[in-house]
């Protein structure tokens, strides 16, 4: 099937399996590999993108759902060399590791923080719930989650 | 240059990581490559009667499927095991893909060559095999009585036993006349390290030049072209192994896989590039596991509460085959067992089985978890008996400051310590008295939640390893680690490690460590790594060694190219070596301020070679292989508090204290998140992890949706502190800190747990501590606090 999705601003038309999952889309078909794939369930959240400014779980949905809809990936979250504040939270709080999670968590939190600018440490911590880290045991995370708000507000 | 060596410097790694160019396997664009994907038992035990290839050939895409016969000639050895613990252990003849029997479910038995990721996984299914059941094995004392052997070839499950036993009569006689013995069994739950990039490999081979570069999601580049040249037959110098950015592994990438062996031998025999990449339920069958061992754990005490001996035996789970480091697992926390008390008598013995379950291996802490539970869940048991708190029985036991270095009744020397303050100041950071008192006051107003605090102190030995400390226990390798440091033609400086990080930071704390030696800035300071063309010489990372291992390296071939630095200045300046002070990057004259070289200069004059000292080498660098005098032994205070819900059962951590001596820290920040980390990992097999088997040997919870990774919305944040005892070790003071928070964990929050149902008169709940169990425990004590 023919599909064309906006990513990060720019158009891709393509010819796509009905079957074939978004994040293999963005990542094999298209060549953003920012977005990862940590499990075959759902489960994990590493494939995080935002879909019309939604966060959405790119291993949940198909290409085809994609069709004619704007798609932002980590690679389109900074603006040129200057990191996104959820971005230059996370360095300045050390909330990555491996860093694989990373992006699925930024995207995450991104969204979160639109929906709920002025959250509560708790709200944080259930707000990325879908997100998994094996890395940090989330305080870092959280700390820079909480952060990236905090300087929105101010 | 302000000094940066003990700051909160931010991580030169994360912008690329944080942008989406960080470059795991599966993001690789290789052309040509060719997807693999694996056929796998699901039989735990079966003899494999038949295969039939035919459908799955005649779907699109489909190029090979390859089986266990196809591929024999392809192995010039069988799967390596570097850890034969005695000479007389047994291992089984074990090869990538199954040749007659499968022995777990996960067992590879074919292999499919497709042109595709999708069109690979399409024909898995198409492949069939004709499998004939045999009877499993599954639980641990059950394999040891040999009623079903899983290798026919060994007659027996049981692979060897190892002892640790000093003095026999000391143990009998301290056990004849003690006051309180303790006696309790422990199970320490199978576990799934769960990395989250799962395993991935890539092989591209140039046909013409016999020469393959293997990208894999591994933490040992450099162990494993050593085991991939053995293994498979294809001469070392012909093999490149490089781990690109790899998402973490705590223990579970510390192996070599069937699956890069697979991969490499297809793209030897087909002549294309092949790759592989994990699935999430693949990576819980065929990714090692941690843990897996039922321990008999004795403490003899006098009447104080003095422990005079401590006796454990365990029974570890080997699985179905010895993977690299699989039977020194449990050895690696053999001489742990007395924790940080000074302990006169000790007994220490292993048998390990075989089951027909997933190979376990390293996974965070590697034994010394296993240790530190049993003797802190234990030293708890034995202050009840006492009559004394968890805090007193611990003050009562500490090997004494004054005593360091430690002699201890295992062999080892317990480099420094100094154990009472940092208890002290973890007692002090979670108000216990405070929080007794609220405890007590909480119970007499019948609040049916329950309150519990524990204590878990601990010392660990890592660093791993000198040499000779390994070879007496039978590794077959070293424990060193190899750096160079470079000052450019342009007075900017490369570094290069033999450790491969996965998420710790190295490039950052190793700018940091040069930097301040060489008196520039971290920005002018590259660290490679992790490429066995670029950095040839490494042993890589694990048992929280890189720091003091391969920093020490780092360390020692910075101050080399300091002394030639300075023997070109005083050549150059005309001056003696001694006359010369080296600050901020530059050699001055001592009272002539106008006569000064920087280091940069210098390297610059070391390239040109135009003016050097007679017989100097040009270039301005040099390089180091350390060999560690001994361990480094880190310990600390971890407290938990938990609230139990005792109508539901449910555990939460409400708050959680650790207290941790790493000796000097080089980078404050790093090191917390290493504890915050492996917090959450211990904390996690108390409360919610297990890798759980059915009498069929299935795993019953293969995916993240039923194995239980804690979210964020599970843990609270953590209160951390330090002391700082710095280690006589190396040149920094420094010790490991990557496992010691999971080593601290797991016994904090059980005796937590222990500790609010005490007035159910409820000691022990098998981990981990679901919310089923302990509602079934406060049911069993009939629901009425005693």
């Amino acid at each position: 099937m023919e599909i064309t999705v906006t990513v990060n601003g720019s158009t891709h038309t393509s010819d796509v399996e009905p079957r074939r999952l978004l994040v293999h889309h963005i990542r094999d078909d298209i060549g953003l590999t920012g977005t990862n794939v940590g499990c075959d369930t759902s489960s994990c959240g590493a494939c995080t993108v935002l879909v019309d400014g939604e966060s959405v779980k790119s291993c949940t949905m198909l290409a085809v759902q994609a069709d004619g809809h704007e798609i932002t990936t980590i690679e389109g979250l900074a603006d040129g060399a200057v990191m996104h504040p959820v971005q230059a939270a996370f360095q300045e709080h050390h909330g990555l590791q491996c860093g694989y999670c990373t992006p699925g968590m930024v995207m995450a939190a991104v969204s979160l923080l639109a929906e709920q600018p002025d959250p509560t440490e708790q709200d944080v911590r259930e707000g990325i719930e879908g997100n998994l880290c094996r890395c940090t045991g989330y305080h870092n995370i959280v700390k820079a989650v909480l952060s990236a708000a905090a300087g929105a507000r101010s | 240059m302000t000094a940066v060596v003990g700051t909160r410097m931010v991580r030169k790694e994360d912008p690329e990581l944080l942008t989406g160019e960080g470059r795991y396997v599966d993001d690789l664009v290789i052309p040509g490559a060719r997807w693999l994907a694996m056929v796998r038992s699901p039989f735990a035990h079966a003899r494999i009667t038949g295969i039939d290839a035919a459908d799955a050939l005649a779907l699109p895409g489909v190029e090979a499927v390859l089986t266990g016969a196809d591929l024999r000639d392809a192995w010039a050895a069988p799967m390596p095991c570097a850890w034969p613990v005695t000479d007389d252990m047994k291992n089984p003849e074990h090869f990538p893909v199954a040749l007659d029997k499968a022995c777990y479910v996960g067992d590879i038995v074919a292999v499919v060559v497709a042109g595709s990721r999708y069109a690979a996984a399409d024909a898995v299914g198409a492949v069939v095999v004709d499998y004939e059941p045999l009877e499993v094995v599954v639980d641990l004392e059950d394999a040891l009585s040999d009623r079903v052997v899983i290798h026919d070839a060994l007659g027996t499950n049981k692979s060897y036993d190892w002892a640790l036993i000093p003095d026999q009569d000391a143990v009998d006689a301290a056990f004849a006349s003690a006051v309180h013995t303790v006696e309790e069994r422990y199970v320490q739950q199978r576990l799934i390290p769960a990395a989250m990039e799962p395993r991935g490999v890539a092989v591209v081979p140039q046909p013409h030049g016999g020469e393959y570069t293997v990208w894999a999601a591994t933490q040992i580049p450099h162990i494993l072209k050593v085991m991939l040249a053995a293994t498979a037959g294809v001469p070392e110098h012909k093999l490149r192994v490089i781990a690109p950015s790899v998402g973490g592994g705590f223990g579970s990438k510390l192996d070599v896989y069937a699956e890069e062996l697979i991969t490499l031998a297809v793209a030897r025999r087909l002549r294309v590039p092949a790759r592989w990449t994990e699935g999430r339920s693949e990576n819980a069958h065929a990714t090692i596991q941690g843990r897996g061992q039922i321990q008999d754990m004795e403490l003899a005490a006098d009447a104080n509460g003095k422990v005079t001996a401590v006796r454990v035996h365990l029974l570890a789970d080997m699985g179905a085959y010895l993977q690299l480091v699989t039977p020194g697992i449990p050895l690696l926390g053999a001489f742990l067992y007395h924790g940080l008390y000074d302990v006169p008598a000790y007994s220490f013995t292993c048998t390990s089985v075989f089951t027909n379950k997933t190979p376990t291996d390293a996974y965070r802490g590697a034994g010394r978890p296993e240790a530190t539970y049993a003797i802190e869940r234990a030293m708890d048991a034995l202050a009840r008996k006492v009559g004394v708190g968890p805090d007193e029985i611990r003050r009562r036991n500490f090997i004494p400051t004054d005593a360091f270095p430690y002699s201890s009744v295992g062999g080892l020397v317990f480099d420094s310590g100094n154990y009472a303050p940092n208890l002290e100041k973890a007692l002090d950071l979670v108000s216990w008295d405070e929080r007794k008192a609220d405890q007590a006051a909480r119970r007499d107003a019948g609040d049916t939640v329950e309150v519990g605090l524990g204590i878990s102190t601990y010392v660990e030995m890592c660093g791993l390893a000198p040499s000779r400390v390994l070879a007496s226990l039978n590794y077959g390798a070293g424990g060193w680690e190899s750096a160079q440091v470079r000052v450019l033609p342009t007075g900017t400086v490369q570094v290069v490690t033999g450790a491969t990080p996965h998420g710790q930071g190295h490039e950052t704390t190793w700018s940091m460590l040069v930097a301040d030696k060489l008196g520039i800035s971290t920005d002018d300071v590259e660290v490679l790594h992790s490429d066995t063309a670029i950095s040839p010489v490494g042993m890589d990372t694990y048992g929280s060694r890189s720091l003091a291992v391969g920093g020490t390296a780092i360390v020692m071939a910075a101050d080399q190219v300091i002394d030639k630095a300075r023997a070109i200045a005083a050549h150059q300046l005309e001056v003696a070596e001694d006359d010369l002070e080296f600050t901020d990057g530059t050699f001055r004259v001592a009272g002539s301020p106008d006569k000064e070289l920087s280091i940069q200069a210098l390297a610059f004059q070391a390239f040109t070679a135009h003016n050097l000292p007679d017989g100097m080498e040009p270039n301005l660098q040099a390089g180091v292989t350390w060999d560690p005098p001994n361990f480094v032994f880190p310990f600390g205070t971890h407290i938990a508090v938990v609230e139990i819900d005792t109508e539901t059962g449910v555990v939460e951590l409400v708050d959680y204290i650790a207290v941790d001596d790493c000796g000097n820290q080089v980078n404050p920040l790093i090191v917390e998140g290493q504890v915050h980390g492996g917090i959450a990992q211990g904390v996690a097999q108390a409360l919610w992890e297990e890798a759980v088997y059915d009498d069929e040997g299935n795993l019953k919870n293969p995916s993240l949706l039923d194995y239980l990774v804690p979210s964020a919305a599970e843990l609270p944040s953590f209160t951390l502190d330090h002391t700082t005892t710095p280690s006589p070790t190396n040149p920094m003071g420094s010790k490991g800190i990557g496992e010691a928070g999971t080593i601290a964990s797991t016994p904090a929050v059980m005796n937590a747990i222990a500790d609010a149902l005490s007035p159910y008169g409820i000691t022990d709940i098998a981990m981990p501590a679901t919310p089923e169990r302990v509602w079934q425990a406060i049911q069993a004590t009939k629901g009425a606090p005693a």
